[in-house]
């Protein structure tokens, strides 16, 4: 190397550090020594409101695996999460194959489903708490056409509430999981469908032989932000519900809200973020697992 | 003769088609767009008027548009604050975004220096943790800072995660830029930041775009921040004043409620509209990560 070159070489490493360290000192301060002090806090009897503050060791997380409302929160996240990452997969899915018909207008649709996305999410939990309401909402009333007698309180019918919750989840990120399913399904080539066509497979065989495989990745990628993102659902629960009728909408992440800032425990809340992040990596592991033994299988 | 007959059965069997899809497409966009149907129009009932149900929906006692001005002056809540608030918090999240993501993305995507791969791998990985785990340390540091109840709180610390998510985009498309672009202002005697500004910047309009439009719709619905950060009224965004606007009225007041819905909605659909592929482009390139 030539002293010149060394010495641009230099040159280029000063600038990219430069370049890169606002965003980088940001992203300490913001992200990573908060996440450091939540652990710490995590480890002490931290109430804003007293002045002790003694260090605790993992008494908090042992109180919390003994706490009937905790374990009741997580039973309520992992349901939750498990009704809304299949129904949300499956349903963008089936949205983005009807979408992805060359059909005139479709751009249009497209825009319509994406539209909640981008809505305010204090306003459509307002209109969600009409659509669900007795009587007068919205499903009652298609209900009462379709022939139904009687109404149901949806939001306040302990079988119900958080269904309906998983249902507001699924319409709200529609259009987003959608456009990704899209664009891997545009990616796949056109003549291995043809190729399936001319071997007699009907649409249905198409779809689950060709086109599901190939989706798999894309597949894999929207289920574990989906899962990610159900496990994090607040907005709805506090507009809505706040985490009524019973408790049976009494999630993680508005469970941790209260004990934060209704009751200051932030020692005791953030102990319960660490557990919903551990519960959180661990599911995106698993599905990472399951999906990688899945192509495997199909690549057999 | 089977020929014309067989066409003919198939033109039959493709409008069938059609007809399906289109009804499907249509009960789908029936259940995307009835919430907001409902809105619209329930915030012309009058006030206090019994919950407008489908039958009544379109035919009120009296159309009432007056629901908008009682709303925006309404004398019980700053709404106009409420509005300036959010436009200089999003005007602020935005600059400041577009800043810190298109720097760094600059240095990860063009320059080589030590330590460089590590670096991004480490701001990747903080789009895993949950805003739950930062939140009360974030808190209690704005606290510190003496940020808490102002604009600083609610604009500097707001991207704690999406400045990851933004580097990572704005990076990708970098990358895909020639090289060649850069040698030539090289040639001609630009340093990097003469590069970055001159050269890459204008290049890369539709990435910044599609990063801002994200920025704006995060935070401009974004109820958590706004709602612990801010304690005076005079402080608080749109989102978080609808939600205060919502309990004062206890959910009886279905019309001025809904008026007060579409003010907070209406500009976030609108950029939304006016900026739509940019959206569709920022989703589909945040899908590719592996």
């Amino acid at each position: 190397m030539t002293a010149r070159s060394r010495a641009a070489a230099r040159q280029e490493a000063r600038a990219g550090l430069l370049f890169c360290l606002p965003a980088a000192l940001y992203v300490a301060m913001f992200s990573g020594l908060p996440m450091l002090a939540a652990a710490w806090l995590s480890l002490h009897d931290w109430n804003l409101l007293k002045a002790q503050r003694p260090f605790v060791g993992l008494a908090n997380f042992a109180q919390l695996a003994a706490d009937p409302f905790f374990r009741n929160a997580i039973g309520n996240s992992l349901l939750f999460a498990g009704l809304a990452a299949p129904l949300g997969v499956a349903s963008a899915l089936a949205v983005a194959v009807l979408v992805s018909q060359p059909l005139r207008g479709v751009g249009l649709f497209r825009t319509l489903f994406f539209v909640p996305a981008v809505s305010s999410p204090v306003a459509v939990s307002m209109v969600w708490i009409w659509v669900l309401l007795p009587e007068v909402g919205l499903i009652n009333t298609v209900l009462s056409w379709l022939g139904a007698t009687g109404s149901t309180d949806f939001l306040n019918d302990t079988r119900f509430a958080l269904p309906a919750l998983v249902a507001l989840f699924a319409w709200i990120g529609l259009g987003p999981r959608m456009v990704i399913f899209l664009a891997g399904l545009q990616a796949i080539p056109k003549a291995l469908q043809e190729a399936a066509d001319l071997d007699g497979a009907g649409p249905w065989q198409r779809f689950r032989h060709v086109t599901l495989p190939l989706l798999l990745p894309t597949t894999l990628f929207v289920f574990v932000t989906t899962t990610i993102a159900a496990f994090q659902a607040f907005t709805p629960v506090y507009i809505m519900t706040r985490g009524g009728p019973r408790r049976t909408t009494d999630v993680v992440a508005y469970h941790i809200f209260k004990e934060a800032w209704q009751n200051f425990e932030i020692g005791l809340a953030s102990a319960q973020t660490y557990v919903l992040f551990a519960i959180v990596a661990a599911a995106a592991a698993a599905q990472f697992w399951l999906m990688r033994r899945g192509l495997r299988e199909e690549s057999v | 003769m089977s020929g014309p007959s067989r066409s003919a059965a198939s033109t039959w069997g493709r409008r069938a088609k059609a007809a399906l899809l289109y009804g499907l497409l249509l009960a789908i966009a029936a259940t995307t767009v009835t919430p907001f149907v409902w809105m619209a129009f329930t915030s012309l009932h009058p006030p206090l008027a019994p919950t407008p149900t489908l039958a009544t929906l379109f035919a009120p006692a009296e159309w009432r548009f007056d629901n908008y001005a009682r709303v925006l002056l309404l004398p019980e809540l700053p709404v106009w604050r409420f509005a300036l608030n959010s436009v200089l918090v999003t005007g602020g999240v935005v600059a400041l975004q577009l800043a810190l993501c298109s720097t760094a993305a600059y240095a990860f995507a063009r320059l080589r220096f030590r330590g460089r791969d590590a670096l991004f791998t480490a701001f990747v990985l903080t789009m895993m943790i949950p805003p739950q785990v930062l939140i009360v340390p974030l808190y209690m540091l704005v606290g510190s800072l003496g940020w808490l109840n102002s604009y600083v709180g609610l604009i500097v610390p707001y991207q704690y995660l999406s400045t990851a998510f933004g580097t990572f985009l704005l990076r990708q498309y970098f990358l895909s830029l020639p090289r060649s672009l850069d040698d030539a202002a090289r040639i001609d005697g630009c340093g990097e930041w003469g590069i970055f500004r001159h050269v890459i910047l204008p290049s890369s309009r539709p990435a910044l775009a599609t990063l801002a439009a994200f920025a704006f719709v995060w935070t401009w619905t974004d109820f958590y921040w706004p709602l612990l950060c801010t304690s005076t009224v005079t402080m608080r965004t749109l989102e978080v004043g609808l939600s205060v606007f919502k309990d004062a009225y206890g959910g009886a007041n279905w019309p001025l409620q809904m008026a007060a819905a579409v003010c907070v909605l209406v500009p976030v659909l609108v950029v939304f509209l006016a900026m739509q592929r940019f959206f569709v482009r920022g989703v589909v390139m945040s899908g590719l990560k592996e």
